[in-house]
């Protein structure tokens, strides 16, 4: 059967994208944030896995005001590279894995989580970021991806609680498969930013660093933290961060299993308007 | 009854939720049309006739015409969707997040590199700095 490994979080900052793409990770302003992720790059040739199932957000890119789904899985065999107004990033397009998404579609909407399927569906820096921090510039991502975009433009989104039990069902999804595959979750966003009016620019390092102590020693409690509190602290834009519950909840310990290893924490200001959070998180073998 | 609101004593915030994106409709769905190349070179060509073309109030196109992104979000726009307009004026999120601030360009920059903005008097309208 499927076994979910590991769960990986970090922030999704288009800027960074930026500056992998034009070649700017050596500047000063970026050395020191891409090298907290030197560790992850190599931590990940060891742990490789065979899908890895990357929840994100979309930012009026594959979505625009016309459909708003909560919760949208993409069961695609391929995703192309959304144009942004950019220009689409330089990039190899994200391969799928249909069967496997189809599977955890099935068992999750079974078990009360009404998902939306999506069949074509551009992916945006959310993604495409975070698969640019763990694994560099190949010219094939090294894994399968299952994406999974969560509305976190219109409030309200979905609270914490429900994405910790999503995180729950999708695990009990992936142990039910029947090939022997190697799954990964990872929960993209944040951390404290706020991209928008008089208060733009907002950072809370407190705040931050006790989500990470809590999502790893506390999860079922963090996730009973209101919207309020990551809006009023975090910033309008903070409020990503409850995609990360998704991750967590998909861990061994939240079902009766052993805690997890801590493999890697990291944490750097700013990334153009936002706090970078990075941590990985190991379920024992 | 009316919902529970209590977002809206965040001081400088303007929370998208399902009124704002009510009135924001049409303004949003502009923007989301500057992702194609030909539209973003329409707009440039002739911004207000092609704003004519959208059913958005005329407060919503001055405040496009007039780039005042703070005004554009109180008229239901979205950061995430205004972003379209400064990728057509080839500006970056940092600059379109400063803007709204009334800080400068380089103020907002230095801020950041600085640790970003403090928490502390800001999680309350008419908290004391």
């Amino acid at each position: 059967m499927a076994t979910i490994t590991a769960s990986v979080y970090t922030s999704h900052v288009p800027a960074i994208g930026a500056a992998i793409d034009l070649g700017k990770t050596h500047e000063p302003y970026w050395a020191p944030m891409f090298a907290g992720y030197d560790p992850s790059r190599r931590w990940l040739k060891e742990h490789m896995p065979d899908v890895v199932f990357l929840v994100y957000n979309d930012h009026a890119n594959a979505f625009s005001l016309d459909l708003i789904p909560t919760f949208a899985i993409g069961t695609a065999a391929s995703f192309a590279i959304a144009d942004e107004g950019w220009g689409p990033r330089p990039v190899p397009a994200v391969a799928g894995h249909p069967e496997l998404a189809s599977h955890i579609a099935q068992s999750v909407i079974q078990d009360d989580f009404d998902l939306t399927i999506v069949n074509r569906m551009d992916v945006d820096h959310g993604l495409t970021v975070p698969l640019s921090l763990m694994c560099g510039q190949p010219e094939a991502w090294p894994f399968r991806v299952i994406p999974f975009a969560v509305n976190v433009v219109q409030y309200p989104v979905p609270s914490g609680r429900r994405c910790f039990q999503l995180g729950q069902a999708i695990a009990r999804a992936v142990a039910s498969y029947d090939e022997p595959l190697e799954v990964q979750v990872w929960g993209t966003g944040g951390m404290s930013h706020q991209l928008q009016g008089p208060r733009a620019g907002l950072i809370n390092r407190e705040f931050d660093n006790a989500f990470l102590d809590r999502l790893i020693a506390d999860p079922a409690g963090l996730a009973a933290m209101p919207h309020i509190d990551y809006v009023r602290e975090a910033g309008s834009e903070g409020i990503e961060l409850v995609m990360w519950l998704i991750a967590r909840g998909a861990m061994a310990d939240t079902a009766g299993g052993k805690a997890p290893r801590v493999a890697h924490r990291f944490y750097h200001v700013p990334a153009s308007n936002t706090a970078v959070g990075h941590l990985i998180l190991e379920n024992p073998r | 009854m009316a919902l529970d609101k209590p977002y809206k004593d965040v001081p400088g915030t303007t929370i998208f939720d399902a009124d704002q994106s009510r009135k924001g409709y049409h303004l949003n769905q502009f923007c989301m049309s500057l992702m194609k190349a030909e539209n973003r070179a329409r707009f440039k060509a002739n911004e207000r006739a092609y704003l004519d073309e959208w059913p958005m109030t005329e407060e919503q196109k001055q405040a496009v015409l007039a780039r005042d992104l703070n005004r554009c979000i109180a008229l239901g726009g979205n950061i995430y969707f205004l972003a379209k307009i400064g990728a057509t004026d080839g500006k970056s999120f940092q600059q379109m997040a400063g803007s709204m601030t009334g800080m400068s360009e380089q103020e907002y920059r230095d801020m950041m590199v600085r640790g970003g903005r403090s928490i502390e008097g800001n999680r309350y309208a008419g908290e004391k700095k």
